[in-house]
């Protein structure tokens, strides 16, 4: 079968079985819409939580990202996992013993105040939005690519599936959808990189591929190999990075703390039965998504090596057909800049900013762009994004590898955007309406409106991927910035301080909000010109701010709360009870 | 880590038991240990110590690389189990359990 075929068939056949689960075990209750009613096995939600957490960013994006920054791309590795450590030690079990519904149930109890909720739901909301805007069009740009067809109609598309099993399922359809998610895309993304590893080292396994030598006889390591290469072209070695260390210890710190206090995240951890089986599912999850994680550097590496080998110094007539086919998409450029029809791939830009194509065609045949000239010899623009889409085809692998690895971008991306949409739509429902506006709604009530919420959720969702303001691809660390530097401190001291009370935990998140906020704003949106590190406070980027606000909320936080008047009694009580397990208990109903 | 006091009360005073406090330092005991590996092995030897780890290596892998890399996810998981195992034991040992 032709390879468009077999991608129908992959894209069609996974949909169905998503969609087949979702109407199996749709919600009936508000209890099973938010959280599953509780009862979902330890092992399966660590499943759900690596779906729900492994977004079209770490399927497709971050093995890109780590094959062009070496060692700077260990930001993402270690943050992104070290933030399940605290999850599983220091929020998750805590939570769970709680044993209600969402993060701002438990800042609005534990801190006694209605005002304490709200701010934590517009963190929320915040938080989510901007992340599910980078989600649907990452579904849109998988489809346009996969399917043919245009990325408006992709993000149509993904929305109208995200509908089916976010709506009528609740967190007990999408858990289950998040399982076979996970399957697919854990097996979209393994298969490809045990080819590439076998090709490029002997050794089938990426893990161990990485630190094996390279099987074109030459005995050199991989990574000796790709340092070699790499500096001969004029950039660092692959091994070393060129971050500055304080940026990089900022960066992960703020990612491993962002993890910890990302919304969609904490709240899988309210589906299990006991504050044991919190724990556990913690562990399952990190082991589930370390399964991902620790393969995509050797899928960089690879990517990297291939990348060189088959393009540098050859010339673009005999480019290889994924060249032009990605070339095509505006995802690859070639600049002849010494007219020699060879493609020279050095250090630096081949030309300033992203590439705005003419219609016009060079000498060798190649599409000609209209931007600036850059410094430098570099004469290849590669977009970081293609990496994990195009090693398949870098490495002429058959035409079903490459369809499974669309049914996995697919899968990431629906299952993350599934799930923020529930976190936006239980916040709406239960917190704001039930907790504060309107407590008298009824059961059935409040399950309508968490349905009409998630409808709305979609619909904004969508808009935001057919339209994404300029700013999206700007403010990913918001994201991370944000919930680092609001409501993990106020979760943390919730648990582990009884002296902490409503004024120091609001002043505390406002101040960190508004500081991590302002720096951001300033230097992504602002004045993007002043964005460099001679400007930055301490030499600490934007992407790793989130960490600084972290700090102030915690001083903040701490300073407030020893001026005014500690919680009352029933709030300390509150803080045993959440402390020391007394045999699992029900999530509450109210 | 906590600003806890440790003296036992009245439990209808929002004090903590003496077993209850007991059971919380011994969480609080494990939880310290355990994030102190967690802070050297990914802020230690991926990034602080990573250019002197760098000199050695372990296969094809300079070893503060493959703490940063690798090693530390690996670290992460194990840390995870010994906590649920651990914490299984405390709650046992305080009679906690409910099994």
């Amino acid at each position: 079968m032709e390879t468009q075929s077999l991608i129908y068939l992959f894209v069609g056949a996974s949909f169905a079985l998503y969609i087949g689960i979702a109407i199996a075990s749709r919600a009936g209750s508000t209890s099973e819409f938010y959280v599953a009613d509780g009862h979902v096995n330890p092992v399966v939600n660590g499943m759900a939580t690596a779906a729900d957490w492994m977004s079209a960013a770490s399927f497709i994006s971050m093995a890109g990202l780590i094959a062009f920054l070496g060692y700077d791309g260990s930001v993402y590795l270690m943050g992104w996992t070290g933030g399940y450590v605290m999850l599983a030690l220091l929020l998750a079990p805590y939570l769970r013993q709680f044993g209600q519904y969402t993060v701002p149930d438990f800042i609005g109890a534990r801190y006694y105040s209605k005002a304490a909720r709200v701010v934590a739901v517009i963190c929320l909301i915040f938080i989510s939005f901007t992340y599910i805007a980078g989600q649907m069009r990452g579904v849109g740009i998988v489809f346009s690519r996969f399917l043919e067809v245009p990325v408006d109609l992709g993000v149509i598309i993904g929305m109208g599936i995200v509908f089916v099993y976010a709506v009528l399922g609740g967190m007990k359809g999408i858990t289950y959808t998040q399982v076979a998610q996970y399957c697919v895309l854990i097996f979209a993304y393994m298969v490809p990189a045990f080819f590439i590893s076998f090709l490029v080292t002997g050794n089938p396994v990426p893990q161990f591929g990485l630190g094996s030598t390279v099987a074109d006889g030459s005995g050199m390591y991989v990574l000796e190999k790709l340092d070699a290469t790499l500096t001969d072209l004029g950039f660092t070695a692959y091994t070393d990075g060129s971050k500055a260390m304080i940026d990089i210890f900022c960066i992960t710190a703020a990612l491993m703390v962002g993890t910890a206090g990302l919304p969609h995240v904490i709240v899988r951890f309210f589906t299990v039965p006991s504050a044991r089986d919190a724990r556990k599912s913690a562990g399952w999850a990190l082991v589930f998504i370390a399964l991902l994680y620790t393969t995509a550097p050797a899928v960089g590496a690879f990517a990297r090596i291939n990348f060189v080998d088959t393009v540098n110094e050859q010339s673009y007539a005999d480019a290889p057909e994924w060249f032009t086919n990605w070339e095509a998409n505006d995802l690859i450029a070639f600049n002849d800049r010494n007219g020699d029809g060879v493609m020279q791939y050095r250090s630096g830009d081949a030309f300033a900013g992203a590439p705005v194509f003419t219609e016009e065609r060079g000498a060798s045949g190649e599409r000609l762009v209209s931007n600036d000239a850059a410094e430098g010899e570099n004469e290849v623009y590669v977009d970081r994004d293609i990496m994990v889409l195009a090693n398949p085809e870098i490495a002429n692998l058959p035409g079903w590898v490459i369809a499974l690895v669309a049914a996995g971008g697919l899968a990431a991306a629906l299952s993350t955007a599934a799930g923020l949409l529930l976190v936006i739509s239980t916040s709406i429902s239960h917190d704001l309406l039930k907790q504060t506006f309107r407590p008298q709604i009824t059961e059935k009530g409040e399950l309508m409106a968490a349905r009409i919420a998630a409808t709305a959720a979609i619909l904004v969702a969508g808009y935001l991927g057919i339209y994404p303001p300029g700013f999206v691809a700007q403010v990913v660390a918001f994201a991370f910035g944000l919930a680092a530097a609001s409501l993990f401190p106020a979760i943390f001291m919730g648990i582990f301080s009884k002296r902490m009370n409503k004024e120091g935990a609001i002043a505390g998140m406002v101040t960190g909000l508004a500081f991590t906020f302002l720096y951001i704003a300033y230097f992504k949106l602002w004045n993007p010109d002043a964005n460099i590190s001679a400007n930055w406070l301490f030499g600490i980027s934007p992407e790793g701010i989130g960490i600084i606000g972290m700090v102030i909320n915690f001083a903040v936080a701490i300073a407030v709360s020893r001026m005014t008047a500690s919680p009352p009694i029933e709030i300390r009580k509150l803080v045993d009870s959440i402390r020391v397990p007394r045999g699992a208990s029900e999530p509450s109903d109210h | 880590m906590s600003d806890e006091q440790s003296q036992a009360g009245d439990p209808q005073n929002g004090d903590t038991s003496a077993t209850e406090s007991a059971y919380w330092r011994a969480n609080i005991r494990l939880l310290s240990i355990l994030m102190s590996i967690w802070f050297i092995v990914s802020f230690g030897a991926g990034i602080l110590f990573r250019p002197f780890l760098d000199q050695f290596s372990l296969g094809g892998y300079p070893l503060g690389f493959w703490f940063a890399q690798q090693g530390s996810i690996y670290v992460f998981i194990a840390l995870i189990v010994i906590y649920v195992r651990k914490m299984r034991k405390i709650e046992h040992r305080f009679g906690l359990d409910d099994d």
